[in-house]
This record gives structure tokens, C-alpha cells and sequence, in this order.
């Protein structure tokens, strides 16, 4: 089945989410969309499926106009859609999941699942997908969660699935695993349109390649263009992919990690005996699968978790037992995993945000009294320093983008006396340009001299920053292994391979 | 001249508070017109039932502004002022709901739903009463001590739910729900104590406070208007200042906000919670002692009237900001003041303007409602002040 848009243009009050795009999927192609955060690539795909109502335009589906106004419509047509956020029911199992809303009932209304089971089991065995009808969604990890959302859109006979941003949420094997999926889902006839902006993966399995940029269509790319080249037409600018990382000097141990234990409330331990240090001028990334105790280990660093046994120490000075204020001026810098729940308060001022840890200290207060007029003007200084795009200081948080966000977390945080930077995911859910924007950064910090300690699960990111790479596997650290480490090798180790 | 942080409290802040109360004048006439016997009896003829249900909505409206605001039917030939006693009435009911309502107010900005200001405020009451009828120190000494007293056992009496929330993560609507009982059981048992029995009385009530601990009056012996409205607004100014001004207000509203990212930039939440529960707690005591020195003079069962759960409804109406809750106080203040006037004079109980005040926070809480009815579009809404507070 073929899928062609005309001329599809929506405005939200000034804003031109999509100008006039003109786009053809073939059958059985698998075409990707690439575009950065806010491109209007969601919205687009969100008049397809019917959710949103298009100013003008036209969704052609084998050749034929149709008119989509909602889901329901989209699905007729045979168009079906993985969201980024999973739409299941957490205590529902798969088959009871898959029925939701096309129950079939036996005698006095009894719930008959036996056909669902029958039809998971066979889409299931026809892509290998490996899902069992009856387990319980909240049991299952986010990858298989996400099949059983490309199941229900198969048995619902879709011929055009839409996957928007499916992998933002997956750790690299899940993506690999299914990068593989939509590549049999293609060959048995199946049309994709790949929603994304990581250029790996465009490259790994598209046809084709679309790329948006500020609602428009600017271009076409054959899967065989360079990153860089499909990274640049993103962004419309040159785009540094794999910052400079000049020759500098490392220094003396700034952190020293022994025999760290994090326990969870019922004395189960989380992280187990972990030791490592990081020296002045020197990038230590810990890398691994989300939720292999990455998160408690940074988390540890300011005492943001409380059952901790072992030992960190500053300088020299020890860490453990101290207050999350203690340890902060102490000299650590924290970017914590979740900028919108742990690193910014979205209804306070961006001015407000950036004194989030001063906000009691000259020049900002004295005794209670706070100024806000200071507390204005530094804004104003940070926000040149560090790029910040923002209407208005006085405009609360939450109206800036991903990449401006971070830049006020990054901005807060290195405006102390830093010894250590601790970044927990730093560039997760951001653009290209943000991305470059951080990255940056970081390694400013590290030829500054000092000492930079990393967590990501994005292998680009490690392999691009770290000058050591620990990883973590099951609340351990496997090994600790040189930058010049390949990709592959450093996959494996994530997934708990350990060399011979 | 530089920005402020803090912006003006804009008109469009007030629509819909404003358009709010307004749908619920509506209710409420709909409601004076099918009571009234009189005017039922029209029913049949539509002509003459609504010439008879607006004669009675008039009348009842009429009323309660002539019992809240201005009367002139009161002015004698020595004194035309007096038709103005009924605005003396409406601020003297004001005071304390204000100061009540700046308590629940606080606490709803960091994140904490204070349930508790009644309990608070019978603390403050008993306080000030004790000090004020116990001890003979000299006018303006005894007055501030009794003031005092009530500050602290008020925010005594708040700061231990904070406390409890912060060490065992109790929840704060749970606990105060409770401590109010206990506030009013305490005072029951108070009243039946030789301490605090009026000599030669067998009903509970306390004696009166000593001439030096009353709140002066500001406008002659003829008006009960005191100091306490003075007290209420400066305290209305104070909230101001601590909330926008002060390094503990940032750190109420950025716990309120998101306390995760408070702990995480450094903040104590725990201490947070004690303090603004502490704070709260001296607000709503405030708000006793107010009343008790300002107008009741002593202590019943009673005392504390409606005040500390009026003063959510305060709170709500006024978006939970001192100058949103100066208003709302003064508005409610007018109608229990001049419901009992409307009582009087009209068929109309006083119980309508008790469901005029119910659908003001009900059409608060569902904006959507008065959105539809006025065709408005983007206004703020105040809808997600009503929800919070109840997940913790």
C-alpha cells in the first residue's frame, strides 16, 4: 500500500508546524522522517493517524483521497501508529491489551481472549517477535512492550505503520533487535514510516530518507549520504558530530570511589561494591543498560540516595554523609538523569532556576532578604554565556525547549567552584544541535582540568567523550577499558559479555 | 526602571474569580425565587411569577449589600455615618478569615494543603484568651503578649504536622483533619477547668479578656471595627514579601513546585515543610487572637466558628496569593455579615448565601463550566489549584 500527502500545512496560532509538505511513501519502503525536536515531524504523523485536523491538504492512500479526521478513519485506511509514549494498560495483559476496545464476548458477557491469543501467537511467530499473550504488560521490558504496540497495529490490518521516535526509549540491543523487526515487517510487505533523528539508525535500515526542518520538507537523502551531510541538512548549519577532543594533561585523582554499596528500602543491594576513581582533566564514562545501577551511583554522588555504604571522597574530603547542600559546594556539579523532575521546577522563572542552589548567598540574598533584581541580571550574564534562547528570563521554564533546558541545568550547575561534573545522560531526548552544544561543553570542563564523570547509555556518546569507559552490568562494573575500545566490544560488555 | 520578577496582578487574573461569583449570584437568584412561597404561588402566570421572583431577588440582594456595606435606612439625625455600620460589620468578620485564609494560602504554595487552620486558630484563640483575661499587664504590654502567645501556640500547633510529614512522611491532610478535633476537644475540656470557667457561670465560656489585651477600636464605641484588619492586611503584605522577597518563600515555592528538583539543587525539604507549616500555623493563630481580642472577647465552644475551613474556600478564591486572599476575605466577610440582615428582612434564609459561597468554589474548581457559560478563551484557569495538594 502506497501513502502520498499533499500540500499538508498546520499552524498553531503563529507557529507553522507543517508549510505545504509534500511526501510519498512507496509499499513496502521503509521511509524515514528525520527532523530535530520540534521540526513538525510529530505533528505531521499526527494528522495521518487523524489526530490532529490538517488547515489544508490531502492524505492520499493507493492513489485515492481519503478522508482521515480520526484514528478510527486512519486504521480503516489501514494506517497504523506507534506512539513514543506507549498507549497499554500496565496491569492488562497482552491479549487483553489487544482487544481493548474490540472485546469479543462469549455467554453473559464473558471476555473471550482465545481468538487475540490465536492471532498474537501467529503474528508473533511470523516476525519473531517473542511475545506472549498472557503476560502482564507492567512485567515486560519497554522493547517487548513496544512489539506488543506493532502487534495490535498488524492485527488491526495496518499496511502503513508509523513509528514515531521508537527508539528514544530502547537501550542498544532493543534497537538493534528491532531495527530487525521493521526490517521483516518490510519484506514481508508491510510500509514503515520511521519517525527519528538519530542518523545511525536512518542509515542502518531506510529507504528513504526525508528530512524536515522548521516544518518544511528540505530534502531528500538516499540512505548512502554521510552523517555528517544528513546531520547538516537537519540542522541547516555545519554540524561538528565528533567534537575535538585535543591532547591535554591529567592529573592528580580528584574522586575516589571504594567498595560503594546502594541498598533499596528492603536491603536489597542496587549498587555492589563499586570502586573507581577519576582524575583532574579526564572523562570517566560509565556506560551500560539503563537500570544496572548507573543511576543510584550518580545519585550517591551529591547523597541524593540514602542507604549508602563505602566511601567517596573529594580531594581527599569525604563525601558520604554529607547533605545534598554540603556536597554540592563542596565543588561537585550535578546534571541529574531527569532534567524535568530532578533539575528544573517548571513553573518557577528561568532566572528563578538558575539560583536554584544560590538562591540564599551573596549576591543573590542577604540573610532572607533575596534581590530579585540581581537574581535577574545574572540571568541575563548566563544566558549569553551560554546560548540560552529564551524570550524572557522572567518566563517560567517550561516554555523553553529540550537543549535550552539542559543549558540552564549546565549553567547552574558549572557556576560554582567545580572540581567534579557529574553528568547523569546529559544529551537524552535532545537534538543534534543541543547535543553538539553539550558535548562541548563537557570536554571544556575536562580541558579545563577537571574531572568529568559520565553515565550514558547511548554508545555514541561514551565512545565520543570518554577518555576511560567503566561498565556497569547488574549494580557491578564489569571492567574498566580505554576509549580506543570498539563499539561492538562495548556492546557486548553492556549486555554482560565478559571477554575470556 | 528595571523588570520585576513579580508580575502586577493583571485584570484577566481576576476574570474569572470575578465571572465565577457572578454565575453563583445567578444559582443563587434561581434559588431565592423558587423558595419563596410568595412567589411560587405566581407559578401559573409567568408574567406575574417573574415580576414576583424578581421583586424577591431584589429584596434579598438588597438586603445583604444593606447588611454589609451601606444601610441608610441606620442613619440618625446625629449621626449619618451610621448607615456605613454594616461595612464596620463585614471588616470585623474579615480579619480573621483573612488571616486564616493567608495561613491556608502559604502552605498551599509549597506544596502542602493545610487543613488544619480551624485546629490553629482555636490555639491561637485559647492563647490569646488566656493571656489576655489571666494576666493584668499594662495597655499595649498585655495587648502585644497575647498577640504573641497566639502566634506561637498557633505555629506550635501548625509546625508540628510539618514535622510529622518531613520525619515520617505523614500526610499533612490526614493529620490536621485529626488535630483539628483534637484543638476542639481540648478546648471543650479547657472551658470545663476552673482556670478558664467564668466565675459564676455553669456553661462553658471563658471570662473576658481585660480591657488593656482588646484590639483598639478604630472607629468609636458605636462600630466594632478594630486593629485586627490592620493586623490582617499587614500580615496579607508580609506573606507577600516572604513569598516574592525572601530566600525561605523561593524555597516554599520551588519545594511546592517540585520538591525532587529543590532536593536535588541543595534545598532541605524537611525543613521547608516544618517551617511553612510553622508559619502557617502563627498565621491561622493570628487569626484567634484577632478575634478573640478584636470582637468575641471570650472563649466558647465555638469560637472558632467556621473560620479555619472558610478560609480554604478563601485561599482557593483568591489563587492562593495575599492579594487574591485579601479580596476573597473581604467578599465572604460581606456575606455572612449581611445574610443575617437578608434573614431578617426578606423570606430568604441564610443558608443561600452558604450555597452561593459552595458554588463559587465549585465553579472555580471546574472552569470549564463558566469558560462555557461566558464564552471565554484563554483565560488562566485556577482549576489545578483545587486538585493539588491531595497527591502529596
Amino acid at each position: 500500500m502506497s501513502l502520498e500527502l499533499r500540500g499538508i500545512t498546520k499552524t498553531f496560532g503563529a507557529l507553522v508546524a507543517n508549510d505545504s509538505i509534500d511526501l510519498k511513501v512507496e509499499t513496502g519502503e521503509i521511509h524515514a522522517i528525520l527532523g530535530e525536536n520540534g521540526a513538525g515531524k510529530s505533528t505531521l504523523m499526527n494528522i495521518v493517524y487523524g489526530l490532529v485536523a490538517p488547515d489544508s491538504g490531502e492524505i492520499l492512500v493507493d492513489g485515492v483521497v481519503k478522508k482521515i479526521s480520526e484514528p478510527s478513519d486512519a486504521l480503516a485506511s489501514g494506517i497504523g501508529m506507534v506512539h513514543q509514549h506507549f498507549m497499554l494498560v500496565p496491569v492488562f495483559t497482552v491479549a487483553e491489551n489487544i482487544v481493548l476496545g474490540h472485546e469479543k464476548t462469549g455467554f453473559a458477557g464473558r471476555l473471550d481472549l482465545n481468538e487475540a491469543r490465536e492471532r498474537i501467537k501467529k503474528v508473533s511467530d511470523q516476525f519473531n517477535f517473542d511475545v506472549n499473550p498472557d503476560d502482564l504488560i507492567e512485567g515486560l521490558p519497554v522493547g517487548v512492550q513496544q512489539r506488543v504496540e506493532i502487534i495490535r497495529a498488524l492485527i488491526y490490518d495496518a499496511k502503513v505503520l508509523i513509528l514515531d521516535e521508537p527508539t528514544a526509549v530502547l537501550t542498544p540491543q532493543e534497537t538493534d533487535d528491532l531495527l530487525k523487526i521493521m526490517q521483516e515487517l518490510k519484506a514481508q510487505g508491510t510500509s514503515i514510516i520511521f519517525i527519528t533523528h538519530k542518523l545511525r539508525e536512518v542509515k542502518a535500515v531506510a529507504d528513504r530518507i526525508t528530512i524536515i526542518r522548521r516544518g518544511k520538507v528540505v530534502g531528500n537523502a538516499s540512505p548512502s549520504a554521510s552523517q555528517s551531510e544528513l546531520a547538516s541538512l537537519m540542522v541547516g548549519r555545519e554540524v561538528e558530530l565528533a567534537p575535538d577532543r585535543g591532547a591535554h594533561d591529567v592529573g592528580a585523582e580528584v574522586l575516589v570511589v571504594k567498595d560503594l554499596s546502594i541498598l533499596d528500602i528492603t536491603g536489597r543491594a542496587l549498587v555492589n561494591k563499586v570502586s573507581f576513581s577519576v582524575r583532574a582533566g579526564e572523562v570517566l564514562a560509565i556506560a551500560g543498560v539503563q537500570g544496572n545501577g548507573q543511576s543510584e551511583v550518580a545519585r550517591a554522588m551529591v547523597n541524593l540516595e540514602e542507604h549508602v555504604k563505602g566511601s567517596i571522597t573529594l580531594n581527599g574530603e569525604e563525601i558520604v554523609g554529607k547533605s545534598v547542600r554540603e556536597s554540592l559546594h563542596a565543588g561537585i556539579a550535578f546534571v541529574p538523569e531527569s532534567r524535568e523532575l530532578d533539575g528544573l521546577i517548571g513553573s518557577m522563572s528561568i532566572a528563578e532556576n538558575l539560583i536554584l542552589d544560590l538562591h540564599d548567598l551573596a549576591p543573590y540574598a542577604k540573610g532572607i532578604q533575596l534581590f530579585p533584581n540581581v537574581v535577574l541580571d545574572e540571568a541575563a550574564k548566563r544566558r549569553d554565556e551560554f546560548d540560552i534562547r529564551l524570550q524572557n528570563v522572567t518566563d517560567p521554564i517550561s516554555s523553553l525547549s529540550g537543549g535550552n533546558k539542559q543549558k540552564v541545568v549546565l549553567a547552574r550547575e558549572l557556576s560554582r567552584p567545580v572540581k567534579l561534573l557529574v553528568a547523569s545522560q546529559p544529551t537524552r531526548g535532545l537534538d543534534v544541535g543541543s547535543i553538539e552544544f553539550v558535548h562541548k561543553r563537557i570536554l571544556e570542563e575536562r580541558d579545563a582540568g577537571r574531572a568529568v564523570l559520565l553515565f550514558s547509555t547511548e554508545l555514541d556518546e561514551v565512545l565520543a567523550l570518554a577518555d576511560r569507559i567503566a561498565v556497569m552490568y547488574r549494580g557491578e562494573i564489569l571492567s574498566i577499558v580505554p576509549s580506543g575500545v570498539s563499539a561492538q566490544e562495548l556492546g557486548l560488555l553492556m549486555a554482560g559479555v565478559v571477554h575470556a | 526602571m528595571r523588570k520585576l520578577t513579580v508580575k502586577r496582578p493583571s485584570l484577566r487574573a481576576l476574570t474569572l474569580p470575578g465571572l465565577a461569583f457572578l454565575l453563583a449570584m445567578f444559582f443563587g437568584a434561581l434559588l431565592i425565587a423558587f423558595s419563596d412561597s410568595t412567589v411560587l404561588k405566581h407559578i401559573g402566570h409567568p408574567i406575574s411569577f417573574i415580576k414576583a421572583a424578581g421583586v424577591a431577588v431584589w429584596q434579598s440582594y438588597l438586603a445583604l449589600f444593606e447588611g454589609s456595606v451601606y444601610n441608610p435606612s441606620l442613619a440618625t439625625p446625629h449621626d449619618a455615618l451610621l448607615s456605613w455600620y454594616p461595612l464596620s460589620e463585614t471588616l470585623v468578620t474579615a480579619a480573621p478569615l483573612m488571616l486564616a485564609g493567608l495561613s491556608v494560602a502559604l502552605a498551599f504554595r509549597a506544596g502542602l494543603f493545610n487543613i488544619g487552620a480551624q485546629g490553629q486558630f482555636i490555639f491561637g484563640s485559647i492563647a490569646a484568651s488566656y493571656v489576655g483575661f489571666h494576666f493584668h499587664w499594662p495597655i499595649g504590654i498585655h495587648l502585644i503578649a497575647a498577640v504573641i502567645a497566639a502566634v506561637i501556640a498557633g505555629a506550635i500547633w501548625g509546625g508540628l504536622v510539618g514535622l510529622l510529614k518531613a520525619r515520617t512522611g505523614a500526610h499533612e491532610v490526614i493529620v490536621t483533619i485529626m488535630l483539628n478535633y483534637v484543638a476542639l476537644y481540648f478546648l471543650m475540656w479547657l472551658l470545663g477547668t476552673t482556670t478558664f470557667l467564668r466565675p459564676g457561670r455553669r456553661d462553658p465560656i471563658s471570662p473576658d479578656v481585660l480591657n488593656s489585651a482588646k484590639m483598639p477600636l478604630l472607629a468609636g464605641s458605636n462600630y466594632r471595627v478594630n486593629l485586627g484588619i490592620f493586623v490582617a492586611l499587614a500580615a496579607a503584605a508580609f506573606v507577600w514579601w516572604l513569598l516574592t522577597r525572601s530566600t525561605w518563600g523561593f524555597r516554599f515555592r520551588a519545594v511546592g513546585a517540585n520538591s525532587a528538583a529543590a532536593k536535588t539543587a541543595g534545598i532541605s525539604v524537611p525543613f521547608v515543610m516544618t517551617s511553612v507549616m510553622a508559619i502557617s500555623g502563627a498565621l491561622a493563630g493570628l487569626g484567634g487572637a484577632v478575634h478573640v481580642l478584636g470582637s468575641d472577647f471570650s472563649l466558647t465552644s465555638g469560637t472558632a466558628g467556621n473560620f479555619g475551613f472558610d478560609a480554604i474556600t478563601v485561599a482557593l478564591l483568591g489563587r492562593a496569593k495575599p492579594m487574591g486572599v485579601v479580596f476573597a476575605s473581604l467578599l465572604f466577610g460581606a456575606l455572612r455579615a449581611g445574610g443575617g440582615t437578608m434573614q431578617a428582612n426578606t423570606n430568604t434564609p441564610i443558608d443561600i448565601v452558604l450555597v452561593i459561597q459552595a458554588l463559587v468554589v465549585l465553579f472555580i474548581a471546574a472552569p470549564s463550566v463558566v469558560k462555557w457559560v461566558f464564552r471565554l478563551k484563554n483565560v488562566k484557569t485556577t482549576g489545578e489549584l483545587a486538585a493539588k495538594g491531595w497527591n502529596g
